[in-house]
C-alpha cells in the first residue's frame, strides 16, 4: 500500500532575530523586515511525509500560502524528494487568521485528494498551533496533533502522539491529518542532485480562483479575529540591587531573603 | 451599540477523572469577566462518571456546571469531544469560552472554533473586557473580551478581539492565571446528553502511558533555573544542590535543555513552562525573550550571570556578576549555615 501525502509549509520570520519595528501600523507583520526561514516544525512535518514514501511508496505534495518568496522552501522541499510542490498565492488571501487560513489551505489540500496530510504543530511567527486541527476539521478528517511516529495497520495509522501527561498510541482511519512536533525526528539532508535540478525551478501557483475559494472565507473577510492593540516588550527595571560575588554580600542577600520570609 | 449576552464558559479539563489545575485557573479568571460582565460563569464538564468533580469547580468560582457524561468519552478524543461542545454551545449560546493552553485544549479549542467559524486566540497571558471600535468600518462594540498574549517569539504583546463572531474562544497558557480559594458555594449542576448513538469514531485508542512527573515546577516556590552560560553537565548538578539547599526545584532555559543539562521537562519559557515561584534563582541565563516570556512574573528574581550586559538583569531584582561556580558554593554554604 502506498500512500498519497500532502505537507503545508510556510515560511516564517525568524522570530528568534527580531529587531527594531517588525509590525506595521495595522498590527499585521513587516516581513520583509526579517530573515525569512522555512517553519522548524514544518521541517519535522516534511520529514515525516519523506519517511512515510521511504518506507511504503506513494508520492509527497508540498504546498505553501505566502508571498512569491515562499518559492525558497518549496525548493529545499524539492531538494528532499518532493515529488511536487505548489505555492497560494493571492491578495485575496492577505491578512488571514488561522480560521481564513485553514479554509484556503483545506481547498488546496483537497485538490489532491490525500491520504495523509502533514502540518508542523505550530509556526514560530504566531505559535498558534490552530491552522492544522482547522485544515482537518474542514476536510473532515479526525486530527493527530503532537504526532511523534507513525506506521500502518490494516489500513489504519498507527500513531504515537504526545499528551502533554504521557504517550499516546492510537489506529487512525485514513485520511487523516497529523501535526508533528521536533520530536518525530530532523529533516534529512538536501540531495546534491536533487539541488542541481530544482535550483531555478519555478513552484506552480494556485490563486484563490483556482481552488474555488469562497472569497468571503479568505482573508480579513473571511477573519473573525482582529488585531486591536500592538505592544512592544518592554523589560521593565525592577529595583534593580548588585550584589559582590563575595561571602559576606551573599550572606547579607540570604538575610534580607529570609528577613522578608521569601525563603525559609 | 453592539453588546453580548450569555454565560462565560471555561472549559473543565479532566483526564482519568481527575481534574486538570488549568480548570481551576480558568475559573479564577472566568469569575472576573462573569463579574464584569453581570453574567453566570459556567464549567464545562465532560467525561464519564465525572459528577463528582463538580462540586469543586463550584467551591472554584462556578455558577453552573455544564456536564456532558457518557461512556464513550471515557478518554479525550478529538471528533466526538469536538462534536459534543459544539452541539452544547448551539444549545445554550455562551458569549465566551475559554480553554487551557495544554495539549488537550489545543486539539480541541481549534476544531471547534473551525466548526463554528468563530475567533480563537492562542496562548493568552491576560484576558480583560473592554471596548472595541472597528477603525474600518466605524463600528463600536462594547464589553468585548479582550484576549492578551505575546506575539512573534514573546517581542510583541498583541491584544486580540473578535467582535462579531459568537462565542468569543480563547485558550490560556497553564500556570498564568490564579485560581481562586475554594469556598464552600451552591451552585446548578446541569447534565445535557452526549447524543453519540449513531457517531462513529474514527479514531481507536490502543494504549496510554502517563508519565509520572517527579518535577513539579509549577508548584515550587523556589526554583534555581540553568541556561547555556552553566557550561557542562557536571556544573548543573549545583543547581541540584543549591534547590535542595532550598526546598526548591530545578528549571532549564531552552538553550540547557537543548544542550542536554536538564531534561525537556524542566523547560521554562515560551514552548516550555510559565512559571511565578516566590524566588527564581537564574543561573547562566542571558536572558532572551521567549525564556523571560515564562519566567519573569516570578516574585523575586536573582540572576547570576558573568556578563554584566545580560539582559537577565533587566528584569532581576538582584544581580550578580560573577561565575556560577563560585557564586552559587558560597550560597548553599550560607543557607547551610543557618
Amino acid at each position: 500500500m502506498s500512500y498519497t501525502s500532502v505537507v503545508c509549509i510556510k515560511q516564517v520570520p525568524d522570530t528568534a532575530k527580531v529587531t527594531g519595528k517588525a509590525m506595521k501600523e495595522d498590527g499585521t507583520i513587516n516581513r520583509a523586515a526579517l530573515p525569512a526561514i522555512f517553519n522548524p516544525e514544518d521541517t519535522n512535518a516534511l520529514e515525516a511525509a519523506l519517511s512515510v514514501k521511504e518506507r511504503f511508496g506513494g508520492k509527497v505534495i508540498a504546498i505553501t500560502m505566502g508571498l512569491p518568496a515562499a518559492q525558497a522552501i518549496l525548493r529545499e522541499a524539492l531538494y528532499r524528494g518532493v515529488d511536487e510542490v505548489y505555492l497560494v498565492t493571492d491578495r485575496k488571501a492577505a491578512g488571514s487568521d488561522t480560521l481564513a487560513t485553514s479554509y484556503i489551505l483545506s481547498k488546496a489540500v483537497e485538490r489532491f485528494s490525500p491520504d495523509l496530510v502533514f502540518c508542523g504543530r505550530q509556526a514560530i511567527d504566531g505559535d498558534t498551533a490552530q491552522t492544522g486541527p482547522q485544515i482537518a476539521e474542514k476536510l473532515g478528517m479526525p486530527a493527530v496533533t503532537y504526532l511523534e511516529s507513525i506506521d500502518f495497520k490494516d489500513g489504519r495509522a498507527l500513531v504515537q502522539r504526545d499528551i502533554g501527561t504521557g504517550v499516546e498510541t492510537d489506529l487512525v482511519e485514513l485520511p487523516a491529518l497529523f501535526t508533528v512536533t521536533e520530536k518525530f525526528g530532523e529533516l534529512r539532508p538536501a540531495d546534491v542532485r536533487l539541488v542541481m535540478k530544482y535550483k531555478n525551478y519555478e513552484p506552480n501557483t494556485l490563486s484563490c480562483d483556482d481552488i474555488a475559494c469562497d472569497a468571503s472565507r479568505c482573508g480579513f473577510a473571511g477573519s473573525p479575529t482582529s488585531v486591536n492593540k500592538i505592544e512592544s516588550v518592554v523589560l521593565a527595571g525592577k529595583g534593580f540591587k548588585s550584589i559582590e560575588p563575595k561571602i559576606d554580600a551573599i550572606e547579607a542577600l540570604v538575610k534580607e531573603l529570609r528577613d522578608e520570609h521569601t525563603i525559609g | 451599540m453592539n453588546t453580548r449576552s450569555g454565560e462565560v464558559w471555561v472549559y473543565a479539563e479532566q483526564e482519568e477523572g481527575v481534574q486538570s489545575d488549568i480548570a481551576f485557573e480558568l475559573l479564577g479568571k472566568g469569575r472576573e469577566l462573569a463579574d464584569k460582565l453581570g453574567t453566570k460563569l459556567a464549567a464545562v464538564l465532560v467525561g464519564s462518571n465525572v459528577q463528582g468533580l463538580a462540586q469543586a469547580l463550584i467551591n472554584s468560582g462556578a455558577d453552573i456546571v455544564h456536564i456532558v457524561d457518557d461512556p464513550k468519552l471515557v478518554n479525550y478524543i478529538g471528533l466526538p469531544y469536538r462534536r459534543v461542545l459544539t452541539s452544547l454551545i448551539k444549545k445554550i449560546s455562551p458569549q465566551i469560552f475559554l480553554f487551557g493552553a495544554t495539549h488537550m485544549g489545543r486539539d480541541l479549542a481549534p476544531a471547534v472554533a473551525s466548526e463554528l467559524r468563530c475567533g480563537l486566540t492562542a496562548d493568552c497571558t491576560d484576558l480583560q473586557i473592554g471596548d472595541y471600535t472597528d477603525k474600518k468600518t466605524g463600528e463600536n462594540f462594547t464589553n468585548i473580551l479582550h484576549q492578551i498574549r505575546p506575539a512573534f517569539g514573546g517581542n510583541i504583546i498583541a491584544t486580540i478581539v473578535n467582535p462579531r463572531n459568537w462565542p468569543q474562544m480563547a485558550t490560556v497558557r497553564e500556570g498564568v492565571m490564579k485560581a481562586l480559594e475554594r469556598t464552600e458555594r451552591s451552585g446548578e449542576v446541569i447534565n445535557h446528553a452526549a447524543e453519540l448513538d449513531d457517531f462513529q469514531i474514527p479514531v481507536e485508542i490502543v494504549s496510554i502511558l502517563r508519565k509520572h512527573s517527579s518535577v513539579n515546577l509549577k508548584g515550587a516556590r523556589v526554583i534555581v533555573c540553568g541556561g547555556a552560560g552553566v557550561g557542562s553537565k557536571e556544573n548543573f548538578q549545583l543547581l541540584h544542590d543549591l534547590a535542595d539547599a532550598l526546598g526548591g526545584a530545578v528549571g532549564g532555559s531552552r538553550a540547557a535543555v537543548d544542550l542536554g543539562y536538564c531534561e525537556h521537562e524542566r523547560q521554562i519559557g515560551q514552548t516550555g513552562v510559565t512559571v511565578r515561584p516566590a524566588l527564581m534563582i537564574s543561573c547562566g541565563i542571558s536572558g532572551a525573550v521567549q525564556h523571560l516570556a515564562g519566567m519573569q512574573d516570578s516574585q523575586k528574581i536573582i540572576a547570576i550571570n558573568t556578563d554584566k550586559d545580560a539582559p537577565i538583569f533587566k528584569v532581576a531584582h538582584y544581580g550578580i556578576v560573577g561565575d556560577l561556580k563560585v557564586v552559587i558554593p558560597m550560597l548553599i554554604k550560607t543557607l547551610k549555615a543557618k
